[in-house]
């Protein structure tokens, strides 16, 4: 997870387009400077960010369903429900599936498990629209990359 | 248009965007006269598709409206909406 950038997904583990189904791993950091103050002797994940987490999940799948032809940006998160605590250093299990893809637009639901135990959880809307920058999209490919987002298959197929 | 088309779309509307079911007439302007924004009408229009079987294209639409080769009232006074939802159900069927 490069926390800083905002890029919280680590790797890609499974994919299923069939199912619109995705399941990701994210590493929480040992140190950050955001643990510093969130929060001084008591260090957590923001609860922001685990929801940032599963929008990024979220979105990764809806590129795969759309063939990385168009960006998802997070535009409602409802019902979101933040379950235990996240400190530095916990492996984050996120899954995320399309609930329906709408014109412009998809409803998704994703979850966060850490040691096997649901930890959050929430409905996220995502709006779809081409890319509105090439150095967007130029880069989303490079992470793509080095999370193992398979570019090939999702093109092809 | 089918009067239960609109009674659906009425009742979602009202459901989701918490608008007394009485203020929502055919004649109504979803943007105008109830005051629903782009990110309220996807709800609406989640609701409407899951109702009708449908996909409203709302891409499509926003373009034209865009392009200037349509006008809200088309697409967003519901009595037109609800044509809308009409013709892409039977579309669906033929």
């Amino acid at each position: 997870m490069r926390i800083e950038y905002f890029q919280l997904i680590d790797r890609i583990v499974d994919l299923d387009l069939d199912g619109r189904t995705i399941r990701v791993d994210a590493q929480v950091p040992h140190e950050s400077t955001i643990f510093e103050g969130h929060f001084p002797g008591h260090p957590l994940m923001p609860g922001v960010l685990l929801i940032e987490a599963m929008a990024q999940a979220a979105g990764w799948l809806v590129l795969a369903v759309t063939k990385f032809e168009r960006m998802a940006f997070l535009a409602a998160v409802k019902e979101a429900k933040l379950r235990s605590f996240v400190t530095p250093g916990q492996l984050l299990s996120i899954e995320a599936k399309v609930l329906h893809e709408g014109s412009g637009y998809a409803m998704t639901k994703a979850s966060v498990t850490v040691n096997g135990k649901l930890t959050c959880e929430s409905e996220l809307t995502l709006r779809i629209m081409p890319f509105p920058d090439p150095r967007l999209r130029a880069t989303m490919e490079e992470v793509a990359g080095r999370i193992g987002f398979p570019m090939k298959a999702p093109t092809d197929g | 248009m089918m009067s239960s088309t609109f009674d659906t779309v009425a009742n979602i509307i009202a459901e989701t965007c918490d608008i007394p079911r009485e203020k929502i007439q055919p004649e109504s302007h979803a943007i105008d006269d109830l005051g629903i924004d782009s990110l309220d009408f996807l709800d609406i229009a989640f609701a409407i598709d899951k109702a009708f079987g449908i996909k409203l294209p709302l891409e499509q639409w926003t373009q034209e409206v865009n392009d200037g080769k349509a006008t809200t009232e088309q697409y967003f006074v519901l009595k037109n909406l609800c044509a809308r939802i009409d013709g892409l159900v039977a579309a669906k069927g033929a």
